[in-house]
Order: structure tokens, then C-alpha cells, then sequence
């Protein structure tokens, strides 16, 4: 990666930065300083507004570079991210988006809190999508620092913590001046940007072999040094039942935790009804399903054409695959298509990045504005100042997620997203699923929901041989890992489901079953929708 | 009256978003009978009862119990068939390597079949529920939404 290369990529992120600036000075021209604008952008987006902002905010870098990496890297297994990754999508429709979108007015807490006591169960959902928003921001912007040391060379400790406050910097200033509708105009952005992104590596990738995705196997097979294993599973996950065990793990999370992501559940209410969710729904299944299609055209393409060995040798988790494959599909180093192709991927990965912390950070701070300070803020305060407090909130956020970031930079902290998605699944979904489908559930059981899958979650992680026991840990000269997996999924996820049925059995105050029959008629017909 | 996602995108800005006001049709079989289907239909706004025994009158009403029972018909089989598909998946993925490398087709195997099918029972799920919900579940869920707002209207909570 030489100068040509550095210069036109940061040209390509100074007028990206410049657009969205643009975006959010535009929209905030005359803005009302409302809720409903602030954090739903005046709900009047269209279905496919919202289907393309759904599928930017959640096509982050490690699903455009990690993905194809891995499968560049271990062939077949990477591939399972890309399945997980949409299936997920399959819970949010059936069973999530149009009910919320009902329900809620702003916030997940919304939904699980309108049929019970409501400080506690406020309290407690905003908590945990708190936790899981800042886990999953610290992860990007980790992410983000090593991403642009890995694409300009510059792999100097100063350029990286600049990124990450740069970073920081922006996503607040989208937010706290943009609100929804500048955070959800620079998704749009964003996603079209990397369709077209993936959309012209892809074609590229199958010129060069004639349309034949035989012929692509057969020649990533080859040059991925493992042969026909290379198209089959078992070289990441196959090599022991804790493997085997860890990836069953992250895919239960992944299935299930998409549904319990507040920057996720919060895109619903920006649209007028829950048909347009439903549709905004179909938009992004159809966006993220062909995306991680040609992700997986990229990974093959990038062990047929760069070769296994070289992606290795460049990045060792395979991020650099697609930049590589990229450089040569435009001609080879040196030449101006491999300049010109590298220099817009690595733009778009930078875009991807801020438009994906631009969603949680907005998303934490109506957790944190809405539930938090909503339930313990002296009664008669007026709406006005909840949307004061909740562009705070994302100052806030802000800080402490460059904070963290910064502390956190030269740790390996991939984790962070596939545990962010396991306390999601455990903590935010059995909580939000009992409150729309099951008749008896009561307040305790809600709080019990929540509690009981997030402290699991975060215990078993700090209990992992992520935090201690092994070489690569956080903590290497400690040993308290008692828990061999990785992904606390498999039995947080469980844990959370128990304890709220638990809660529920156990609890002495009956559920209220006039709050029950209001929740299922709203969340079914739509009456009284916001 | 509705799209399916095409690419098409001014016809969805024309009937959206407010379309169902005027695309859906009153007085069609389907959500015919109302709330009270009993008979002891009453003017709105003056039925004098709170909005809490509004929403437990509507939930026992025939024509919402008809809406859940076409909901959960459709959700409950369709998520539990997903959910043990993909579980399946997972596991043989990481578990049966020998199955799943079985050649198919050229350098095509079982795997990549079964990778590649969940992408297409994904997509054709999606598809096969928006219809189910268009067809049968918008049409009476918006009129009992008009009949609940409606009778709400002028209730005390």
C-alpha cells in the first residue's frame, strides 16, 4: 500500500466526511427539537428508505472485510457468518418488526414496559440495550482505528487513536445536530455505496472466470493450499468439541440477538405503519441476503486471485482480502485501475464504519434519554428537555465509547460484536418475546428476563479464555477461566428464557390482564399506534 | 393494491405511506361483522366504557381472534421450521464433515447446497409470509384498528 493509494483514499474519506456533514447540516436547518423527530426522524420515511438505512446499519466493516477474509482464509467456514447474519433476519419479520413497530413509541423498553411496572422494567431493558450498544460501539471503533492504519500503512499508534477520536467526533456531531434523519440519510448513503461497492467487485470477479463459479472453486481450492477441504467445513470450527461447541454458540446468538438490537428495533418507528415495516423489512433481507452473497464471490475470489498465503501475510485475519483483491482486479500494484479500485474500497469500509456508529450511538442515547433518565427524572419535566438530554446522552456516549476505544485499541476485541449479539439474544429478546405472546407475564419476570441473561452473559465472558488462562488472552498472567467457550451464547440465551419464566411463575402480583389485551390488539391491529 | 419489494421505486412512494386509507376497501367480506358482532354495536365514542375494557372487548371479539389465530397460524410453524433448519444446519456443519463434503455437482457439495439453500428457504420464506399477511391479515387488522381508535376515542383510560 503505497502513497498513490493514501492520498486518493483520504481524498475519497474527506468528501464522504464532507457529504454527511453536509447531510446533517441540511436536515437540521429547521428542525422542531421534537421526540418523534429526534429520535424517529418524524416517522415519514418509505419502506425502502428504511429498508436500504436498515441494511447500512447493519452491514458493518466486519461483515464487508472480516467476512470475505475469513473465507478467503478458512474457505467453507466462513461462509456460516454470512448464513447466521441473514437468518436472523427471518425473527425480525415474523415475529418482531411489525409488533414493535405498533407497540413502541421509541425505544425497546417501550414495548416491554407498556404492559407492566414501569420503572423497574425501564430501568432494567435500558440498562442492557445500553450495554449492548456500547460494547458493539467499542468494537467498530476499535475496528475503525486499525482498519485505516491497516489500509493507509500507517500502522503508528498516534494515527490510530486519532482515528478513533475522529471517529467519535463525527458520530456525535451527526447525532446530537442530525438526529434520526441525518443518522438514517447517511445509512442510505452508505448502503448504496457499498451495494455498488460489492456489486462492481463481484461482477469483476466473475469476468475473470467467465461466469464459471466452478472454475472460481476449483482455482480457490487450489491456491488456498488445503485443496477440496478448502470448500468444505471443518478448518476453522472442526478441530475440537470446544470449537465445535464455541461456533454452535455464535450462531445461536447471531440468530436470535439481530432481533434484540436497540439501534436495529429503533429504525422501525421511522416509518408511518407496520406495513411499511414489514416492507422495510423485506427491502433489508433482500439488501443484506445478495450482499453476503457476494461476499461470499469476494472471499472465493480473493483465495482464487490473491491466494490464501498472501492475504495471511498481509493482515493475519484476513481484513485486507477484499482491498487486495481489489488492487488486483483493477490491474495489479502500481497500475491506476489497482490504485483507483483499492483506494474506493478502502472508502467505503471508512463509510461503513461511521454510518454503523452514526445507528448505535443515536440508538444508546434514546436508551438513555428515554428509559434511563426518563423513569428517575422528577415528574413534570417536559418533553422538550428529554431530547436535550438524549443529544447529552450521545456527547456522552461519545466520550466514553472514545474512552474505551482508545484503552482498548491494541487488544483483539472481535469478540465484542459476537458478545454484544449473545447478550442481546439473552437479555433483550426473551424480555421483548414474553411481553408480546405470553398472556402471564408479569413484572417480575420482565426484570428477571433482563437481569437473567445479561449478567450470565458478561459473567461467562469474564470467566472465558478471552479475558484469562491463554496466550492470547486480555489478561494473560491470570488463570480464571472456567468457561471454555468463547461465546457465552448457548448458555446465557437459555438463562434468560428460565429466569424470566422463573420470574413470572414465582410472582405474587397477577398479570394485568387489561395491559395484556391492550398490547396484543396494538401490536396487532395497530390501533393507537404513534 | 401492494408491492411486492421491486426495484420499482416510484410506484412504492405512491402508495405509500398512506395508502391503506384509501387502498384498502370498506365493506369487503373479509372484515365484515366488526367488533361487536354480538349485536351490541354502539355509536362510537359514547359506549361509556374505559379504554382498558375497550381493548379486553375487542380482544375476545370474533373478528380479532380470527386476526391472531391467522397470525400465529403462519408464525408459529414457519419460525419453529426456520429455527430446526438452520439449528440443523450449524450443527452438521460442525459436526458431520464427511456428510457435507460429499461432491454434488463438479466441485460443488453438500455443503455449499445447504449453505446456498438457506439463503433461498430465507428468501422464499419472506415472500411466502408478506403474502400471507397481505392476503389475509392486513385488510381485517386495519378495520379493527379504525373500530378500536374509534371506540377509544372518547374513553377515559
Amino acid at each position: 500500500m503505497r502513497g498513490d493509494h493514501q492520498t486518493l483514499a483520504l481524498v475519497l474519506f474527506s468528501v464522504f466526511i464532507a457529504v454527511t456533514l453536509g447531510i446533517t447540516t441540511w436536515v437540521s436547518r429547521n428542525r422542531h427539537g421534537s421526540a418523534e423527530e429526534f429520535y424517529a426522524g418524524g416517522r415519514l420515511f418509505s419502506p425502502m428508505e428504511n429498508g436500504f438505512a436498515i441494511a447500512g446499519d447493519y452491514m458493518s466493516a466486519a461483515s464487508f472485510l472480516g467476512i470475505s477474509g475469513l473465507i478467503a482464509l478458512f474457505g467453507y467456514d466462513g461462509m456460516l457468518y454470512s448464513v447466521g447474519f441473514l437468518v436472523a433476519w427471518l425473527v425480525v419479520l415474523l415475529l418482531v418488526a411489525e409488533l414493535v413497530r405498533n407497540c413502541g413509541r421509541f425505544t425497546l423498553a417501550d414495548v416491554v414496559a407498556a404492559r407492566m411496572a414501569e420503572r423497574p422494567v425501564r430501568t432494567a431493558v435500558g440498562a442492557s440495550s445500553v450495554t449492548v450498544s456500547v460494547m458493539y460501539l467499542v468494537a467498530q471503533m476499535v475496528g475503525a482505528g486499525s482498519l485505516v492504519a491497516l489500509l493507509l500503512g500507517g500502522t503508528s499508534g498516534t494515527a490510530r487513536s486519532w482515528t478513533v477520536v475522529g471517529v467519535g467526533a463525527l458520530m456525535v456531531i451527526y447525532v446530537s445536530f442530525g438526529g434520526m434523519r441525518a443518522t438514517t440519510w447517511i445509512q442510505i448513503v452508505k448502503a448504496v455505496l457499498l451495494m455498488a461497492g460489492a456489486v462492481a467487485l463481484t461482477v469483476l470477479v466473475l469476468v475473470r472466470f467467465h461466469g464459471d463459479f466452478n472454475a472460481l472453486l476449483t482455482s480457490a481450492a487450489e491456491r488456498s493450499g488445503h485443496g477440496r477441504d478448502f470448500l468444505s467445513p471443518g478448518l476453522r470450527y472442526g478441530e475440537s468439541w470446544t470449537a465445535r461447541f464455541d461456533f454452535i454458540s455464535l450462531g445461536l446468538a447471531l440468530v436470535l440477538g439481530t432481533a434484540g438490537l436497540p439501534h436495529i428495533l429503533s429504525r422501525f418507528y421511522t416509518v408511518p405503519t407496520a406495513r411499511a415495516a414489514r416492507r422495510s423489512v423485506v427491502w433489508s433481507i433482500g439488501l443484506i441476503g445478495s450482499f453476503y452473497l457476494m461476499t461470499i464471490v469476494l472471499g472465493f475470489g480473493a483465495a482464487a486471485l490473491v491466494g490464501s498465503a498472501e492475504v495471511r501475510a498481509s493482515n493475519a485475519s484476513g481484513n485486507t482480502a477484499v482491498p487486495l483483491l481489489a488492487l488486483v482486479l483493477g490491474g495489479g500494484e502500481g497500475s491506476t485501475g489497482g490504485t483507483l479500485l483499492f483506494a474506493v474500497v478502502a472508502a467505503i469500509a471508512f463509510a461503513t464504519i461511521l454510518a454503523v456508529v452514526a445507528g448505535i450511538t443515536l440508538a444508546s442515547s434514546a436508551s438513555v434519554a428515554h428509559d434511563l433518565y426518563a423513569s428517575f427524572r422528577r415528574p413534570g419535566a417536559k418533553q422538550r428537555s428529554e431530547v436535550g438530554v438524549a443529544r447529552v446522552a450521545a456527547a456522552a456516549v461519545g466520550v466514553v465509547a472514545i474512552g474505551l476505544g482508545l484503552l482498548a485499541q491494541n487488544l483483539n476485541v472481535a469478540f465484542l460484536v459476537g458478545l454484544a449479539f449473545a447478550v442481546a439474544a439473552s437479555a433483550n429478546l426473551p424480555a421483548l418475546l414474553y411481553s408480546l405472546f405470553w398472556r402471564g407475564f408479569t413484572t417480575r419476570g420482565a426484570v428477571w428476563a433482563v437481569y437473567g441473561g445479561l449478567i450470565p452473559a458478561v459473567l461467562l465472558v469474564l470467566l472465558s479464555p478471552i479475558v484469562s488462562g491463554s496466550p492470547t488472552s486480555l489478561f494473560p498472567g491470570v488463570d480464571i477461566a472456567f468457561f471454555p467457550l468463547e461465546n457465552p451464547g448457548l448458555v446465557s440465551i437459555p438463562a434468560g428464557f428460565l429466569a424470566g419464566w422463573i420470574g413470572t411463575v414465582t410472582s405474587s402480583a397477577p398479570p394485568d390482564v387489561a395491559k395484556h389485551a391492550e398490547t396484543e390488539v396494538r401490536s396487532l391491529t395497530g390501533a393507537g399506534a404513534a | 393494491m401492494e408491492k411486492e419489494a421491486g426495484p420499482d421505486a416510484a410506484v412504492m412512494r405512491l402508495d405509500d405511506p398512506w395508502d391503506e386509507t384509501t387502498a384498502t376497501g370498506w365493506g369487503d367480506p373479509e372484515g365484515a361483522g366488526g367488533i361487536a358482532a354480538d349485536g351490541r354495536s354502539r355509536p362510537a365514542g359514547q359506549s361509556g366504557l374505559s379504554a382498558a375494557e375497550i381493548y379486553l372487548e375487542v380482544q375476545s371479539s370474533p373478528v380479532f381472534r380470527e386476526v391472531r389465530r391467522r397470525y400465529r397460524r403462519f408464525v408459529v410453524p414457519a419460525t419453529t421450521a426456520f429455527l430446526l433448519w438452520y439449528i440443523a444446519y450449524v450443527i452438521a456443519a460442525t459436526t458431520a464433515h464427511d456428510l457435507m463434503a460429499r461432491p454434488v455437482a463438479g466441485v460443488v457439495n453438500v455443503a455449499m447446497i445447504a449453505g446456498l439453500g438457506q439463503f433461498l428457504t430465507t428468501f422464499l420464506l419472506t415472500w411466502a409470509y408478506v403474502r400471507h399477511a397481505r392476503l389475509h391479515r392486513d385488510r381485517a387488522a386495519l378495520e379493527l384498528r379504525w373500530e378500536t381508535q374509534e371506540m377509544t376515542r372518547g374513553a377515559g383510560r
